[in-house]
């Protein structure tokens, strides 16, 4: 019945990095995609070298070995945003295609872009995978509470977190209901013409919302019950500790050095 | 201080015992027409576990939304000495646990410890002490290994557990149960009533599971069409075989 780890990215597990402090695993990755943003076009070694960073954090974190690429792929489809680089970089023509009327071609310098944008969003999916599947979801949220993203923002995620799999359980027996009435007869197959079909999924979105908007009703209702006035109170579970500490600081000192390396090369 | 004023003090079939609810000639319309409450008036006295039956409909979920003012009608409600109003509420809500029908709805934090830990944290109370608190609550109902769980990952008859420790943390005197064996298995409803029992507050439930109003409470209210139709000793309203079938309950033996 449940759909828990249709959505939990959460790895279960006890490492170092597991243990870290979610604030500091939050501050480190965002320091690494920006990392990743502002190195130069085809800065290889520096690539390569976040890449390793993400390799051995991933073996801290005792993740299988291709855990990470696998995953990463998922997000791989939104880089192709990007492909336009190709064709309007300024270069070296390496291949064009002649169109009726104008000529598409690729410049080196382009495929360097694209490339380099590719890497840079591939590490950076790669290393957000890698947090959330060493952080608790509950974690990140006070993470992101307690490093001043406003309330109302975290408080939005969390309601999602929590109703997502509320919700996709009602989805599911939805489904299922429309299936268990989906009949075929002796002479045609079951489940309805392509139309029907559709028209019913339509009507169960509006199902689902209908639901989703009642349900909000009552759990606002069961927030005011228990005191809730306007504003969303947490605690934090968690202390910065030494160890916290060094690993924001090593992780400071290797970013600046894979800085250094893609700038001066 | 909570104010005694000198109608609330009631006599009963306890004996006499201030009471901790007063709800008096209330009535409530919803916005669509619906007349839900016509005319309630009960009392219910300090640690008395009442259960409050009747059929869908009968106006029970909204009288219990009237205990700690999700709703306002016209009439009087009072609870604990105090008269339901603007100043009040935050104090009343702190005395009325509403525990309702679908857990779901009640566990809108992540994980089990926010969840409990919200009613104390909203009260205003030093983290410390709300840390107590959950603690408390929790082991009351005997989930203290589940703090750190997350809600979804819990069974029904686990939430239902949870969403009670929610109430207890805020201290609450009054608890409004709303069908809390509804969708139970039998092991699971026999753990809650057996919950239930050793709670040692003052319970408003609402419900359809007769076999456990038999079993649990001393007094029941049946509700029909917005009016309280019956007050009394339970063994004695059970036996009306003619008023059971009236308000469409069954007492199945």
């Amino acid at each position: 019945m449940s759909t828990g780890s249709t959505f939990d990215r959460y790895q279960h597990g006890d490492s170092a990095i597991h243990r870290l402090d979610p604030r500091v695993k939050v501050v480190i990755t965002l320091l690494f995609i920006v990392s990743n943003v502002i190195l130069p076009d085809g800065a290889w070694p520096a690539f390569a070298a976040a890449w390793g960073v993400l390799i051995l954090a991933s073996a801290l974190a005792r993740l299988a070995p291709a855990f990470l690429l696998r995953r990463s792929f998922l997000a791989l489809p939104f880089a192709l945003a990007a492909v336009t680089v190709l064709f309007t970089q300024p270069g070296q023509p390496l291949w064009s295609l002649r169109l009726p009327g104008s000529t598409l071609a690729i410049s080196d310098a382009g495929l360097v872009r694209f490339a380099s944008i590719l890497a840079r969003s591939w590490l950076s999916v790669q290393m957000a995978i890698l947090l959330t599947a060493t952080t608790q979801f509950p974690d990140l949220m006070h993470a992101l509470r307690h490093l001043r993203v406003p309330g109302v923002i975290v408080a939005i995620i969390g309601f999602m977190y929590r109703y997502l799999f509320v919700l996709a359980d009602e989805a599911g027996r939805l489904l299922r209901a429309r299936a268990a009435r989906s009949a075929g007869t002796a002479r045609g197959s079951g489940g309805g013409r392509l139309v029907w079909r559709a028209r019913v999924a339509g009507a169960m979105v509006g199902q689902l919302f209908v639901r989703s908007f009642e349900r909000s009703e009552r759990v606002y209702n069961a927030m005011v019950a228990r005191g809730y006035r306007g504003h969303l109170l947490t605690m934090s579970p968690h202390v910065i500790t030494q160890r916290d500490r060094l690993a924001l600081a090593l992780a400071l000192i290797v970013l600046a050095f894979i800085q250094v390396a893609g700038h001066s090369l | 201080m909570p104010i005694q004023h000198a109608e609330t003090i009631i006599d009963n079939l306890n004996g006499s015992r201030p009471a901790t609810v007063h709800v008096a000639n209330l009535h409530f319309r919803y916005p669509d027409g619906t007349l839900a409450l016509n005319g309630v008036s009960l009392q219910v006295a300090h640690g008395e576990k009442v259960a409050l039956v009747g059929p869908n409909g009968a106006g029970k979920s909204t009288l219990m939304l009237h205990l700690n003012g999700l709703l306002q009608g016209e009439g009087n409600v009072e609870v604990g000495g105090l008269s339901l109003t603007k100043e009040h509420l935050p104090l009343i809500r702190g005395k009325v646990g509403m525990v309702f029908q679908n857990p779901d709805d009640q566990l809108f934090s992540p994980t089990v410890f926010d969840d409990v830990a919200f009613g104390p944290l909203h009260m205003g109370l030093p983290e410390e002490e709300v840390r107590k608190r959950v603690q408390n609550a929790l082991a009351h109902v005997g989930m203290s290994d589940a703090a750190s769980r997350l809600s979804h990952h819990l069974s029904i008859g686990q939430k239902k557990r949870v969403a009670i420790a929610t109430v207890l943390s805020m201290d609450a005197e009054i608890l409004a149960l709303d069908e809390p064996s509804a969708g139970l298995d039998p092991r699971a409803r026999r753990s809650l009533i057996g919950l239930l029992r050793e709670l040692p507050l003052t319970m408003l439930v609402s419900t359809h599971d007769m076999m456990m109003v038999r079993e649990l409470f001393a007094r029941t209210i049946v509700m029909d069409g917005g009016r309280v139709v019956a007050d009394g000793d339970t063994a004695t309203i059970l036996a009306d075989q003619a008023l059971l079938e009236a308000h469409g309950l069954e007492l199945m033996v």
